[in-house]
């Protein structure tokens, strides 16, 4: 067993981070008071090549593996960027996934290149108002006429939409059979028609400079060609983007845990309470100590399952507890660090704050603490299905 | 046009630096390395001057142990084209003038038409290797370099160097040793294809005795490395305004004699 990074990732490592933290706190602070999008630190990533990090050299990408796509979010949440950072940069690691793996010769050469240098912006269309977490039961369909599929449907919490040029969108191409209800679905990788897709944006919690939106789809027309993969089988296809998907994000949480436990430590040091700094106290140290080691327990879990992934293992169980942990960690972290902050943990000034609504996030999607125990009591431990 | 830039790894800036169980050295403990931030200047001033001439090469050298390799790994991740690194336990202890003769005896082997580095390195801030590499060499030399051109057959190089309220320029032949200040350019950040590609580039591994020293004997040796004295708590002077500023012109003209 080795656990050492590889020269290469500890510059990965070094290179992301420097790079992420010539953005400072207050620019990300900013970024959320306005609710505007990181145009300048995507472009940034997207000059340093960072964007490609997973698309195959062929294709204009770097070819390197989801343990360097985590390698490179964590750094970025950890730079204090957190979620704000992280998401718009993850839309080029885990959605062209599965055009990597099934799409089409053409659909690689017409796309892949242009995700690599950041010409493409992305969304990643799933989930729906009336389906939520049973995915099986989503009613966006997609019917064939002639050479082309014509879409109509509805998607809630569609990220980037607002600047999306491309999607990749799940639908309905057959009915749902109740012995085989994730036949049937197809998975299309297409251009963001806006005279076709209408975009309403959600106020949310956290993470305001990237928006999240409800999007209403009439008579999209997608050609043959842009299907991911086999008709039918785009449940199975996306897999290969939902393990990836669980296991950045939950680093994501962990770089953002970091980033927050680092302040604390910070605070804790400085701040004088009755005549002692208050991280003398171990009522103060102990929830960061603690901290720090749940936070390194899910770095583990998240880059084992990576290890899964690039190796071509089965990685679902680990991926999914790599996410369970790691949106814990995570958020205990942020939690310890505001309370150590005191009142000043609620100013927004402190910055804990925002981290603290961002890395909630991460208990409810990409998919919830409760879908991923669910997952856990069935697949690994064998118990009776329970819904 | 050969040009090799000088660099040092040192300790980020951000590093508390504590003194280790030996009084003349740092505790290296936990401390993440860098590269000197005046020689990343250097860095990017040698690519610049090799894009812009379209062709060329850059070769990054460094004086230091085994963990200096990440240095170099650094450098060709930022572009530069192969690296050497004098890495011998016998130059562990090397005062800047060993340095610079070092640095001299990979110059003389690699023959280039300019040299560049820091102005100084952050961790010592001696901010002597520069002109005694010159001295050694027998070269000219500019230090605090804010602008360079060199001519089309790179014969010579004008400088501008910073003086106090302006700049000072020079004409100097080459071949010469530059030494960069901030604002001399703005590094770049390596690409991911940069750092991917310095994977396959050569770092050549050198001893002292590859490069004719025999004999070293530092001119210089630390005697003893003090922290910086703690600073006296502050006072905080209590009651109201009135009293209280009758005990604080009492104290500063009493206590501190500064009035
Ligand atoms: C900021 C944000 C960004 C997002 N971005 C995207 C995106 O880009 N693309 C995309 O497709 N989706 C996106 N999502 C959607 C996200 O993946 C879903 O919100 C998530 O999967 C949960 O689905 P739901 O909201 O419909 O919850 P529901 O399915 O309605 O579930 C509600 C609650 O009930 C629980 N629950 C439901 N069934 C069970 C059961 N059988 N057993 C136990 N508990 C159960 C769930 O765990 C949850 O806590 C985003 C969400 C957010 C908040």
């Amino acid at each position: 067993m080795d656990f050492a990074l590889t020269e290469q990732q500890e510059l990965i490592r070094k290179e992301v981070s420097a790079l992420a933290r010539s953005f400072p706190p207050e620019y990300w602070l900013e970024k959320d008071t306005k609710a505007e999008y990181p145009f300048e630190f995507v472009k940034a990533f997207a000059q340093a090549g960072w964007l490609g990090v997973i698309i195959p050299e062929e294709y204009g990408g770097s070819g390197l593996g989801v343990t360097e796509a985590s390698l490179m979010l964590h750094d970025i949440a950890a730079s204090g960027a957190g979620t704000s950072g992280c998401s718009p940069i993850h839309f080029y690691c885990f959605p062209p996934m599965p055009v990597i793996k099934h799409g089409s010769e053409t659909l690689k050469r017409k796309y892949l290149p242009r995700i690599a240098t950041g010409e493409i912006v992305m969304s990643f269309g799933v989930t729906e108002p009336n389906a939520g977490t049973d995915t099986s039961r989503i009613q966006t369909r997609a019917e064939a006429k002639g050479d082309r599929f014509i879409v109509n449907g509805r998607k809630v919490w569609n990220t980037n939409a607002q600047n999306a040029t491309h999607t990749l969108l799940l639908a309905r191409t057959a009915p749902r059979d109740p012995a085989k209800p994730f036949k049937g679905l197809t998975l299309f990788f297409t251009e963001f028609d806006r005279t076709k897709i209408t975009v309403r944006v959600i106020e949310k919690l956290g993470r305001a400079a990237v928006d999240s939106n409800e999007i209403y789809i009439d008579g999209l027309e997608i050609p043959m060609e842009n299907v991911v993969g086999e008709v039918g089988s785009g449940f199975y296809h996306l897999l290969d983007s939902l393990n990836p998907e669980r296991v950045m994000t939950g680093i994501e949480a962990v770089g953002i845990g970091r980033a927050a436990l680092a302040r604390a430590v910070d605070y804790a040091k400085e701040r004088i309470v009755f005549d002692r700094p208050i991280g003398q106290n171990q009522a103060v140290a102990h929830p960061l100590a603690m901290a720090w080691a749940k936070l390194e327990t899910a770095e583990l879990m998240c880059l084992k399952a990576a290890w899964l992934f690039d190796h071509g293992q089965p990685c679902g169980a680990e991926s999914n507890a790599a996410k369970l942990i790691a949106a814990e960690a995570g958020f205990e972290a942020c939690d310890a660090a505001l309370q150590t902050h005191g009142g000043y943990g609620y100013a927004k000034e402190f910055h804990v704050e925002r981290l603290w609504r961002e890395v909630r996030l991460y208990k409810i999607a990409p998919v919830s603490q409760q879908m991923v125990l669910n997952h856990i009591s069935e697949h690994v431990l064998h118990l009776p299905k329970s819904y | 046009m050969k040009i090799l830039v000088a660099v040092k790894q040192v300790p980020d800036t951000a590093t508390q630096v504590k003194i280790s169980s030996d009084p003349k050295a740092i505790d290296t403990a936990g401390i993440t390395w860098i590269v000197s931030p005046y020689d990343e200047f250097a860095i990017e001033e040698a690519l610049r001057i090799k894009e812009k001439r379209g062709q060329g090469e850059v070769v990054a050298v460094t004086l230091g142990p085994d963990r200096a390799k990440e240095t170099l790994r650094s450098a060709l991740a930022m572009g530069c084209d192969r690296a050497i690194h004098v890495n011998d336990p016998a130059l562990a202890n090397a005062d800047t003038m060993t340095t610079a003769r070092a640095l001299a005896a990979v110059v003389k082997q690699e023959a280039p038409q300019l040299v560049l580095c820091g102005r100084q390195a952050i961790d010592d801030d001696a901010g002597a290797v520069g002109a005694q590499l010159a001295e050694v060499l027998g070269w000219p030399c500019a230090s605090w370099i804010m602008e360079e051109t060199i001519d089309a057959d790179a014969k010579t190089v004008r400088v501008g160097r910073q003086v106090e309220g302006g700049l000072e320029v020079f004409d100097i032949p080459l071949p010469a040793v530059l030494s960069a200040q901030k604002g001399l350019n703005e590094p770049r950040y390596p690409t991911l294809k940069g750092i991917m590609g310095a994977k396959k580039k050569e770092i050549k591994d050198v001893k002292a005795s590859d490069l004719g020293l025999s004999s070293i004997t530092p001119e210089l040796s630390i005697t003893a490395l003090e922290a910086l004295p703690a600073r006296p708590p502050g006072r905080i002077i209590p009651g109201d305004v009135k009293d209280a500023v009758k005990e604080l012109v009492r104290s500063l003209r009493e206590d501190a004699k500064a009035i």
